[in-house]
């Protein structure tokens, strides 16, 4: 028997198309409780929900390992605070990390690669879909035995 | 209004100058373009480097058309609004971003019927002056596919 409480979900994606990709997502988690995560305050207006919970961390990408130290730490801090059951990403960096602590701290794990990644899976894909629970790719192509899957795409 | 994005503060001065010159050529004044952080100054266009997203939404909603980097954001903002999008890919090959997903993803959505794509500066231009070839595309929602959003429900509920 499950308990009453709604299936805490966290949603985490640097900018830009992966943050548009979470936003896509979005009927996935109609029933649960959920927090997103991205790079830039600005994004809340592309909410417009407020029983969604919004909040911000530091970005970096692979080409900047004292921004990275900064990601890992603020991402590290909100799934302290959050303890969601469910980790979700689309990517980049952050996701990578959040795969990483939510694993730690016992939550479910969600890789959804991005769509960009046509011809082979991104490097933080390839390292991320490891720490993944379900790992998905948007390419029938792209699917590999037994991980990544391929289940439909955001478009 | 032809609104013109680079996605990032990642400059692509390849587009933009290729615009920038052809509005030139042409005298098209309803050009906006964010740019990205970049030395390049535009002499056509009316530009910024980077939009807030309210004012990046903003301007998106005005455009009767898009022309863009081939990034997958920009990409499904264009197809959920339904407005006709051109997009010429990011090199690795030149340092425009890190490898050449771009150019994958450019190739693909044209298979898919869902962009007009410039590969290079040349076929931009030639684009631009007709863009009337540029066609809107079917809208899609604001949302995944069902099989996507399916896999992931039944996945959280038995979390």
């Amino acid at each position: 028997m499950k308990s009453t409480r709604k299936t805490k979900v966290l949603g985490i994606s640097s900018g830009g198309g992966h943050w548009i990709q979470l936003l896509r997502l979005r009927p996935a988690f109609a029933d649960c409780d959920l927090t997103l995560v991205t790079v830039r305050h600005g994004y809340r207006s592309d909410i417009g929900n407020d029983a969604i919970k919004f909040r911000v961390i530091s970005d970096a990408n692979r080409t900047n390992k004292l921004g990275l130290v900064r990601t890992a730490f603020s991402v590290f801090w909100v799934l302290l605070l959050e303890r969601p059951d469910v980790v979700i990403s689309t990517g980049a960096a952050p996701g990578y990390f959040a795969m990483r602590v939510g694993k730690l701290l016992g939550a479910k794990t969600i890789w959804v690669d991005s769509i960009a990644n046509v011809d082979e899976l991104s490097l933080s894909g390839q390292q991320a879909g490891k720490y993944a629970d379900l790992w998905l790719t948007q390419w029938p192509h792209l699917a590999g035995n037994p991980a990544p899957v391929f289940r439909g795409n955001v478009l | 209004m032809i609104f013109v994005t680079v996605g990032s503060d990642v400059p692509f001065d390849r587009l933009v100058r290729v615009i920038d010159d052809w509005a030139g050529a042409t005298g098209r004044t309803d050009v906006f373009a964010q740019i990205g952080k970049t030395d390049y100054k535009p002499a056509h266009l009316a530009y910024c480097s980077l939009l807030e997203p309210t004012e990046f939404s903003k301007r998106f909603a005005a455009a009767s058309m898009i022309i863009a980097h081939a990034g997958m954001g920009t990409i499904l903002s264009a197809l959920e609004s339904g407005k006709p999008i051109l997009v010429m890919p990011r090199k690795g090959s030149l340092g425009e971003t890190r490898n050449e997903h771009q150019i994958a993803t450019a190739k693909r959505l044209l298979d898919l019927g869902k962009v007009s794509v410039a590969f290079d500066e040349t076929e931009l231009r030639s684009r631009l002056d007709h863009l009337d070839q540029v066609t809107p595309r079917e809208k899609i929602t604001p949302y995944a596919s069902d099989e996507l959003i399916s896999a992931l429900r039944d996945f959280i509920s038995r979390a």
